[in-house]
């Protein structure tokens, strides 16, 4: 097998020694319609691309234990039940600050690294109880507000909620956008609407949610993008994990390409979560591969980009073990979240 | 490499598809291939060896076979001891035979995949997940089309021994593309595959005599040039189909002149892609990296002129460039790659060499940043911008990962800088709007046009070229006709058609004290009567070679004439089919008014009986109704393809055509000919029979008075086949019909080859067109137009 590649010029290296410099907040922009007014996204077209993505790139080995254990530090490690106690939160916690056996670790040379996931993500209430689970680390917690996941309750109310949250305790707040918005094209309404959380988050880091299952078309996505951008987004999310349809690989592209264009335009980079629906490993690297193709190294740092997984990292932790003995490995071999 | 260093740059890894079990196939053969001919594999007459080489590390595979004329003759000979037996099984039985062959090359794809790859360079992910899917595909769909040959195609029968030569680019997929419907349609074949990739068809080989396939039906030459000059030039094969240069093509083209072989050819292009300000643009990128870097761009049809509206070019091109720096190149096998490497060093050299000219002509070049690797043939993706039509590299097929780009300013403007080439493969058009799409797509002379998408093909839509694209179409129905002939077509005459002369009572003169009038028969030409540019008459005579009356001696600038005034006029190939019956049905009705004037016409010329002279006439004004009836109903197909979308296989018309009329038949002749011709909107340029010519002269009255458009018909009376070859050489000709002597037809292919004219001749053999089953129908239309297939995705 000869050498894939000697570059002279490595496109992104110099963008990713800056990884752990703080990224400047998106502060957004003021709503401008010509933006949005011409967009036109092409469905069949995007998900050609999104269908070659994983086929054009491979990671194996090393590069994928690697690429998994980076993966690791991109989950939002999520529990968004009815039935969630500050029992099961604390496990969810603990599971965040040490994801993977420690000997897996050391056997992939990786033992001295603090690896955990990107942040917790729950309902308001269990904020306290996560923080507590949580001590003196750093692991954000973030929490999911403005009446997820359907947003139907007035935008007082949601103002409300999000302020509860920041004072409790919350650094990332996971808002939901108001659909009907978007389905009437009131795109001018939606701004508004994000801007004021934006301004209720205050120092929280926002991550707006599109719910792009409930959005018709490929172009309405790009354009609520665009608008929870202009409106001071710190991400875009693609959805809650409750809408029928969840991340898809077509649907981040879109998001993502919008989120390019943005950067062109403003020099400001918004993050991207896709969430709900991504529970293998395979998974985790066609989106990691869709990423670093469209937007660069500079999004493959947990301050851009991150999932909304609640089983994800059972799937890698197999993998990793997998990686390691050389044998298939099973859940129960590894510590419960 | 340590994982901590991977986890910080992010970078990618090698990953190398597995090639043991491919290495081992190749080792199984000692390193050392046969011909397959007649079922076994044989020993080249010659005993002499050529290299495989793999062009991603330099290594040799293995050494082929050179076959010479004395084992092409083998394998012809082996094809026509087979073809009675094959062709007389059921459509059932071969259609059993194609299915085995669909199921294994399935079952073995893994092994052909990584065979195409290290045999040709094209990365892993490109023949495993496009050409051998395809492949298979192929003979899925033509297994059906064997099944169903007896039903749906009963009026037609197979050729015969079918030559086979295919290109380097798509090694196995084009002899998908040619063995599936010849065998399928009961034809045997022999089969070159180009020098450079010949591992595959080796393969096949192997599969066509593990499935049990019969001795003979499929027979695989490997050898270079002059192999496949000698399938060309044997006397027992009856058809050529060769996808290659168009160079090449053409001197298929001479050499099989006069010979009766059909042909179908799948030649050069320089494909436009053109870009509209409202397209998607980011999904425009990828439509650009599929275009031409798909393959190393080493694609006939690969998009390689990148037409942008100016609004958005210098956005768009951003875009492209940032794309590029991320596009990966390297070996074949590699499964983290866009580009693999390019099939050989003489390849390589002709792209470097084309680039060269084109940074000396003073176009802007852009290359990425990242090198090439070294150890295999490998070329970096390049794009060229301020580009002038004008430039070598905007006229020239590089064949390689080069693209031209050039802007404009209109909708008009770009389908004309589209249309500015010699070839006509295939066209890209990226917008969102839908009515803008298909606007431009019938207005771009190619084959097929890709709606928002770029090089998708599937077995059951044609693909084929326009102009020096070639013609003749691969995949779906249109591509079956290009492996059958009507049954009837066995059966026409050697001699003409002659005339039963009745003892006349003499063209009894009126015993008058008045001289006869004198009557001046003149050319039709832009929807006026002209006299000769020459200024010189033939006298015409009766069956007793008494006069009636005198026609123009057209010459080479009265043809020249006529076919500037067939080009100019636009209207007649707008019309709808509805429309364009309307004005036949009024032609007959006109006719009907003047039958006995043009019975008389003929019985004069030909010395027939009045009754023979009414019955031509009669059936002349069927024939025109036969037609008039077809024109809104020999419409196209949506073939149902394998992705989602509408693919439409649009007939339509070749463009100017002329049409060298039969002498047999003075009104029904020519009838026969230019109708069907103008039914699919054509403008022709019509020579009438030369013995005969008052039927057509008188008929030019007919034209003026039936809302024929000017330009549409123009006849040229003269020397029949001295016009016929200005009409062959003219380049601004599309298409030649001649009817007349073998030597003529000759000629006539001959000539008409340096533009690749669609020629229809009939070397020689008369048909009786008194007689409905060879004398009219669909195959007249089918020769009066070429299918386009337009490929509309869709999706909310």
């Amino acid at each position: 097998m000869a050498k894939t590649q000697a570059r002279k010029k490595v496109a992104h290296t110099k963008e990713s020694k800056v990884m752990d410099i703080t990224i400047p907040r998106n502060d957004g922009i003021p709503f401008d319609a010509q933006l949005i007014g011409n967009l036109n996204i092409n469905r069949s077209a995007v998900e050609r691309r999104a269908a070659t993505i994983a086929t054009r790139r491979s990671v194996k080995k090393e590069w994928q234990a690697a690429w998994l254990l980076k993966a690791i530090s991109f989950i939002d490690l999520t529990t968004l039940s009815g039935d969630d106690t500050p029992g099961n939160v604390t496990r969810l916690c603990a599971k965040a600050l040490s994801p993977i056996r420690p000997d897996i670790l050391n056997a992939l040379g990786m033992g001295k690294e603090k690896i955990t996931t990107g942040a917790v993500c729950v309902y308001h209430n269990l904020i306290g109880h996560a923080k507590s689970s949580l001590g003196k680390s750093k692991m954000p917690i973030a929490a999911v507000s403005t009446g997820f996941p359907a947003g139907q309750i007035p935008l007082k109310e949601k103002l409300k909620q999000i302020e509860l949250s920041v004072k409790a305790g919350a650094e990332e707040i996971d808002i939901v956008i108001s659909r009907a918005l978007v389905l009437n094209s009131d795109w001018k309404a939606l701004y508004k609407e994000v801007k004021a959380c934006r301004e209720a988050c205050g120092e929280a880091h926002m991550k707006t949610i599109l719910a792009t299952g409930e959005i018709p078309t490929y172009t309405k996505v790009a354009k609520a993008s665009w608008v929870s951008m202009m409106a001071g987004s710190d991400f875009i999310k693609t959805s809650t994990g409750k809408e029928p349809v969840n991340a898809t690989l077509p649907v981040s592209l879109v998001m993502i390409r919008t989120i390019r264009e943005y950067h062109e335009l403003t020099g400001y980079k918004v993050g991207f979560k896709p969430a709900g629906g991504i529970r293998t490993a395979k998974q985790a690297l066609a989106w990691m591969i869709l990423i670093k193709e469209e937007l660069g190294n500079a999004w493959l740092d947990n301050h851009l980009f991150r999932f909304g997984a609640s089983s994800l990292l059972g799937d890698i932790e197999r993998q990793l073990e997998h990686h390691v003995t050389g044998r298939y490995s099973a859940s129960f071999r590894h510590p419960m979240g | 490499m340590k994982i901590k260093n991977i986890y910080e740059s992010m970078e990618y890894g090698p990953a190398p598809e597995n090639a043991n079990e491919a290495i081992q196939y190749i080792a199984s053969k000692g390193k050392k291939f046969g011909l397959f001919i007649d079922g076994k594999w044989q020993l080249p007459s010659s005993k002499k060896y050529f290299d495989s080489i793999n062009p991603s590390t330099k290594g040799k595979l293995a050494v082929i076979a050179d076959a010479n004329k004395k084992d092409v003759d083998l394998a012809v000979k082996a094809a026509k001891a087979a073809l009675p037996k094959w062709s007389k099984l059921s459509g059932h039985t071969r259609a059993r035979y194609l299915y085995a062959l669909a199921r294994q090359i399935q079952k073995h794809s893994r092994l052909f995949a990584v065979l195409e790859s290290i045999d040709n360079g094209k990365p892993i992910r490109e023949t495993r997940d496009i050409d051998i899917p395809l492949v298979a595909r192929h003979f899925y769909h033509h297994a059906g089309w064997a099944q169903l040959m007896e039903t749906e195609l009963n009026a037609f029968k197979e050729i015969g021994v079918i030559g086979q030569i295919i290109p380097w680019n798509f090694p196995l997929l084009m002899l998908s593309w040619k063995i599936a419907p010849a065998i399928a349609m009961g034809n045997t074949v022999v089969l070159k595959p180009a020098e450079f990739t010949s591992l595959t068809a080796l393969l096949f080989a192997d599969i066509c005599q593990q499935i049990g396939l019969p001795d003979g039906v499929v027979n695989i030459i490997t050898g270079d040039g002059k192999a496949g000059a000698a399938i060309v030039d044997h006397k027992d094969v009856q058809k050529i189909a060769f996808t290659g240069s168009t160079e090449v093509g053409k001197i298929i083209k001479r050499s099989t002149a006069g010979s009766g072989k059909k042909l179908s050819l799948e030649l050069g292009g320089k494909s436009p892609f053109i870009v509209f300000e409202d397209a998607d643009l980011d999904s425009v990128v990828e439509g650009v990296v599929n275009a031409i870097w798909f393959n190393q761009g080493q694609v006939c049809c690969a998009g390689s002129r990148l037409l942008v509206q100016e609004s958005v070019s210098k956005k768009l091109y951003k875009k492209i460039r940032r794309r590029m720096e991320t596009l990966r190149i390297g070996n074949a096998l590699d499964k983290s790659i866009d580009m693999g490497a390019i099939v050989a060093p003489v390849q390589l050299k002709v792209i470097d060499e084309l680039v060269k000219e084109g940074v000396k002509e003073g176009a802007k070049l852009w290359q990425p940043s990242w090198a090439c690797p070294s150890d295999g043939y490998f070329y970096p993706p390049t794009m060229f911008t301020d580009i002038s039509p004008s430039s070598t590299i905007a006229q020239v097929e590089i064949f390689g990962p080069v693209l031209v780009a050039m802007t404009f300013r209109s909708h008009k403007e770009a389908v004309a800088l589209a249309n500015n080439t010699k070839y006509g493969l295939a066209a890209s058009i990226w917008t969102e709007n839908i009515n803008l799409a298909l606007d431009i797509a019938p207005k771009i002379k190619a084959g097929t046009c890709w709606i928002n998408c770029t090089n998708v093909f599937d077995a059951s839509a044609g693909f084929g070229g326009y102009r020096e694209s070639g013609y003749g179409r691969e995949g779906g129905l249109e591509g079956l006709h290009e492996y059958i002939k009507p049954k009837v077509e066995s059966g026409l005459a050697d001699a003409p058609f002659a005339y039963k002369k009745e003892k006349k009572k003499g063209n009894k003169k009126i015993e008058n004290s008045l001289p006869p009038m004198d009557h001046t028969l003149k050319m039709y030409i832009g929807g006026k009567q002209v006299r000769p540019d020459g200024g010189y008459t033939t006298k015409v005579v009766d069956a007793a070679g008494a006069y009636l009356g005198e026609v123009s001696q057209g010459n080479r600038k009265d043809i020249r004439n006529a076919v500037e005034a067939a080009r100019k006029n636009t209207k007649w190939g707008g019309m709808t089919g509805h429309k364009r019956a309307q004005v036949l049905y009024y032609l007959a009705e006109n006719l009907a008014l003047r039958a006995d004037e043009f019975a008389s016409k003929i019985s004069n010329m030909t010395g027939c009986s009045m009754d023979l002279a009414n019955e031509e006439v009669a059936l002349s004004m069927d024939r025109i109704y036969t037609y008039a009836a077809l024109a809104d109903k020999y419409d196209g197909r949506v073939h149902s393809t394998i992705h989602r979308n509408v693919t439409i296989a649009m007939p339509e018309m070749i463009g100017v055509l002329g049409i060298a009329c039969p002498d047999e038949f003075p009104l029904l002749g020519f009838i026969s000919t230019i109708i069907p011709a103008i039914t699919m909107g054509n403008n022709i340029v019509v020579i009438p029979s030369e013995k005969y010519p008052l039927a057509a002269t008188a008929f030019y009255q007919l034209l003026e008075t039936s809302d024929v458009p000017a330009g549409a018909v123009n006849i040229v009376t003269g020397n029949k086949d001295e016009l016929s070859q200005v009409l062959a050489k003219h380049y601004d000709v599309d298409g030649l019909w001649y009817f007349g002597s073998k030597e003529g037809s000759k000629q006539v292919e001959l000539l008409g080859a340096e533009n690749m004219k669609r020629t229809w001749v009939n070397y020689g053999k008369y048909r009786n067109w008194a007689d409905r089953a060879v004398g009219e129908g669909q195959m007249f239309l089918r020769h009066a137009s070429q299918i386009k297939n337009i490929w509309i995705p869709y999706g909310a």
